[in-house]
């Protein structure tokens, strides 16, 4: 570890201000905390939100593992993973159940998490009503009126248009029957996840939010009664490891059209074919 | 300035206030859950819980409301020493630090706007006891229900009607913590 | 046979050590010196002290070198660095009136007390490249050394003499301040000229340019522009009086603009403001153009819907680090995202009765 900088690399300052802010947005779920983010060493919309997040909740004892699109091996999440072995000396896992923090972009992992666990999400804009009205002056207002009208009337017209709702990721969802959230870019097969054990921070480190979910808080996924929210993913086993219920990668394999899917939480992955799981593409498949 | 004031601080102040705040955070993320800290050895009648959430949360941008009877030059200066926070009347802090009956009427104090219900104060509750044992609590953080030794209903019933605007609570008894932030229904 | 992409670690290594040595170029060359940045490259050293708020022409040459002449990435790394110094204080407002002027130039006035000081500066150069720097690079002498850098008083003070123009009174209220707050709406003008004056130059332009062409025009004239230095001083509480810690060259930009006057203001000049670090002209003009267009509703003038009037736009897209850090990371993987719009899009062209290929369909299956 190193000694230049401070452990977690924030000033103690910096981590009580981050730290308070995640407070009221545990005591607040789904209302985005606005807090003063720092520049970090890595740019603005490469995880400085989840990093500065981290990096108030760590300490000495964590065992932290990183995953960008569900893999612990994508650069940026070696990255960030070489960031807080450096700046904070803490052990660093690619076990999910190992791990008691686990900083994410896009995915929430397969096994599900238990109640020592935190996950810090990534998130580039947090706002959901943003696509909708770029003022953030308006947003606010919205939020502060409970006044969700156009985001139904936007997924109704998706309704009328393609007979379905076409958002596939960053599909919004209601907190305890107040806000209305972004669960960052997660694919929407994710989302009922989110009413889990483990406590989710969020930090949007350009955009200055931090928003936060208690453990088994009421997340919902906005929908119609006649058309029902349908978290599923392509119909496809994991190629791998035969796995029928995770969220799978499109891999392209040659110039003819050749494909295959492979689970994109590689330690799920990885997991199960050393539990003897075979997918038909796997190497020593029967 | 004498020793009391200098003494009782944390002595490794990034990785004390970094277990205090995970103990703080898992406590208001689950009301009811109690947790144990260490680190703060504040001037009584401080007790060291209320010292230790004080040290990790507080600094020069965070006002403090102390009560009257903690109101003391003895406390005054640890704080500001060890801290730095600005000691402020009731209705223009960010924490507040007292025994319940000292803490009423709690509609002095910043519940927040609709636009920013952040915008709130915390209150430090000192109290003689604290057990998972007494009201039932529903809400985030709470699978089925819980239970929690409260000082009273009524209050936290009416604080969390006006969700999302309120006041969050932590509960301080010895070394140990439990907290109730707003979204809890107290039934 | 597929193999799952391992050795993201590995790749990144890789990947800093060819920087590096694409960074230092052909060996045969001398290496440039972070002293030779700072005297020989003084304007973008200027910019990048400008953008990454912090008054350092040393470090500010150093990341020029380290991001190979990229000045977003010099800025970028200078504001990193800036986030982790420990902050002692506050200065006292630096007096620009005080500056002792290396230029100083009126658009409004053929003549005035302090005289036109034109200064090192590109105006009347004709663009023709000097080949002569290609071959050995040494400057002419000064044919007569200039004159010592004197204070002249600001020229809209003139002005203010016969109250043709706006009064801006001194106000001790303490600024906001965009590095520890996050920004809110609405944005006082403190708030608005400390986010300008760290603002992305291009950005910046472009928006004056705007007004000039129509968006919100403003019929600016520049009143002064000055450029020189200024002492930084600080009050120390235990000695009871403020004292000089340092020196910084600065660009102060005041523009005149004509006011027909509104509902709530009299018939009257307004002003704009620009102030920079270092000899930056186009910013501090750019800026002071930019900060009178963002002052329609305080003036009471009309919200024409032009983008430099726009506080919440111009704010929330000045800062040129946030902006390419957002639009470069769609260089990150998103095959999450890009997965599931892949399959909705597939599910409604099957329902739509499009349908893929026939030989895409079956390798989907």
């Amino acid at each position: 570890m190193s000694d230049d900088y401070n452990f977690a690399y924030l000033d103690e300052q910096t981590k009580r201000m981050i730290r308070r802010a995640i407070l009221k947005a545990l005591a607040i779920p789904g209302y985005q905390v606005p807090f003063a983010s720092r520049e970090m060493p890595m740019p603005y919309g490469w995880g400085t939100g989840g990093v500065q997040v981290t990096a108030a909740t760590l300490t000495p004892d964590d065992r932290l593992k990183v995953i960008d699109q569900g893999a612990d091996d994508t650069t940026n999440a070696v990255s960030i993973r070489k960031f807080f072995e450096r700046t904070a000396g803490v052990e660093v896992v690619t076990s999910t159940s190992e791990a008691s923090i686990i900083q994410t972009r896009h995915r929430i992992p397969e096994e599900p998490l238990g109640d020592d666990q935190i996950l810090v999400y990534q998130v580039p804009i947090p706002e959901p009503l943003r696509f909708l009205e770029p003022r953030e002056s308006e947003t606010r207002k919205m939020h502060a009126l409970e006044e969700y009208g156009l985001m139904h009337v936007k997924l109704y017209e998706d309704i009328a248009r393609h007979g379905h709702i076409a958002t596939a990721y960053a599909y919004p969802v209601k907190v305890e029957g107040r806000y209305v959230m972004d669960p960052s870019p997660i694919p929407k097969f994710d989302n009922p996840k989110m009413e889990m054990a483990a406590i989710q921070l969020f930090g949007a480190g350009r955009e200055q939010r931090i928003y936060a979910l208690p453990p088994w808080t009421r997340v919902v996924s906005l929908d119609f009664e006649d058309h029902p929210f349908d978290p599923s993913k392509a119909e496809h086993p994991c190629a791998l490891c035969g796995a029928e219920d995770a969220y799978l990668d499109e891999v392209i394999t040659d110039d003819q059209g050749g494909r295959m899917f492979v689970c994109s939480d590689t330690d799920y992955c990885e997991t199960r074919r050393a539990n003897g799981h075979r997918g038909e593409l796997a190497e020593d498949a029967a | 300035m004498d020793d009391l004031t200098l003494a009782g601080g944390f002595s490794d102040p990034a990785q004390q206030s970094a277990q205090a705040f995970r103990a703080v955070m898992s406590a208001l993320a689950r009301p009811g859950r109690i947790e144990a800290v260490r680190g703060a050895e504040p001037p009584a009648p401080l007790s060291q819980a209320a010292g230790v959430v004080l040290l990790t949360l507080c600094d020069p941008e965070t006002p403090v409301y102390l009560t009257p009877s903690l109101d003391l030059p003895s406390l005054r200066q640890w704080i500001g020493f060890h801290a730095g926070a600005p000691i402020v009347g009731a209705d223009e802090c960010s924490f507040a630090i007292g025994p319940w009956e000292e803490l009423l009427p709690l509609d002095r104090f910043r519940q927040g706007c609709s636009e920013y219900p952040d915008r709130s104060a915390t209150l430090l509750v000192e109290t003689p006891l604290l057990e998972a044992r007494g009201a039932t609590l529903r809400g985030p953080g709470i699978r089925d229900t819980a239970e929690l030794s409260l000082p009273e209903i009524a209050a936290f019933q009416q604080n969390a009607r006006v969700f999302p605007l309120g006041l969050d609570f932590i509960f301080t008894c010895g070394d140990r913590l439990a907290a109730l932030p707003r979204s809890t229904e107290v039934v | 046979m597929y193999v799952a992409v391992k050795g993201g670690e590995r790749a990144i290594d890789n990947a800093h050590a060819w920087l590096a040595e694409e960074r230092r170029g052909d060996a045969g060359v001398t290496e440039l010196s972070t002293e030779q940045i700072r005297e020989q490259l003084a304007l973008a050293v200027n910019r990048v002290m400008a953008e990454g708020s912090l008054y350092d022409p040393d470090l500010a040459a150093l990341a020029i070198k380290q991001a190979r002449g990229d000045l977003i990435e010099a800025v970028f790394l200078i504001r990193a660095y800036r986030t982790t110094l420990p902050r002692f204080g506050h200065a006292r407002p630096v007096d620009t009136a005080a500056m002792r002027c290396e230029r100083r130039i009126s658009a409004t006035f053929k003549d005035l007390p302090g005289g036109q000081v034109l200064g090192p500066t590109f105006d009347y150069t004709h663009r023709l490249l000097d080949f002569k720097l290609a071959a050995d690079g040494e400057a002419p002498r000064m044919p007569a050394p200039p004159a010592e850098p004197q204070p002249v008083p600001h020229v809209t003070g003139f002005l203010n003499r016969e109250g043709l123009i706006e009064e801006a009174a001194p106000d001790e209220t303490p600024p906001p301040d965009l590095t520890r707050e996050p920004l809110e709406m609405p944005a006082s003008r403190p708030l608005r000229l400390q986010s300008l004056t760290r603002a992305d130059e291009g950005f910046t332009l472009a928006l004056a340019y705007s007004t000039q062409r129509g968006y919100a025009r403003n019929h600016a004239f520049v009143g002064e522009l000055r450029i020189g230095a200024v002492a930084v001083e600080m009050d120390i509480p235990e000695l009871g009086f403020a004292i000089e810690i340092g020196e910084v060259t600065l660009t102060e930009c005041e523009t005149v603009n004509q006011f027909k006057g509104s509902k709530t203001e009299p018939p009257q000049f307004t002003r704009g403001y620009g102030l920079v670090f270092g000899q930056s002209e186009r910013k501090a003009i750019s800026m002071a153009l930019v900060d009178r267009a963002l002052r329609w509703e305080e003036l009471g003038e009309d919200f024409t819907g032009a983008p430099a009037q726009d506080t919440e736009f111009v704010l929330y897209h000045a800062d040129n680090i946030q902006a390419t850090g957002f639009l470069e990371h769609i260089k990150l993987p998103h095959y999450v995202d890009f997965q599931s719009e892949l399959e909705l899009v597939r599910k409604l062209r099957r329902e739509a009765g499009a349908g893929d290929t026939p030989e895409q369909m079956e390798a989907a299956e």
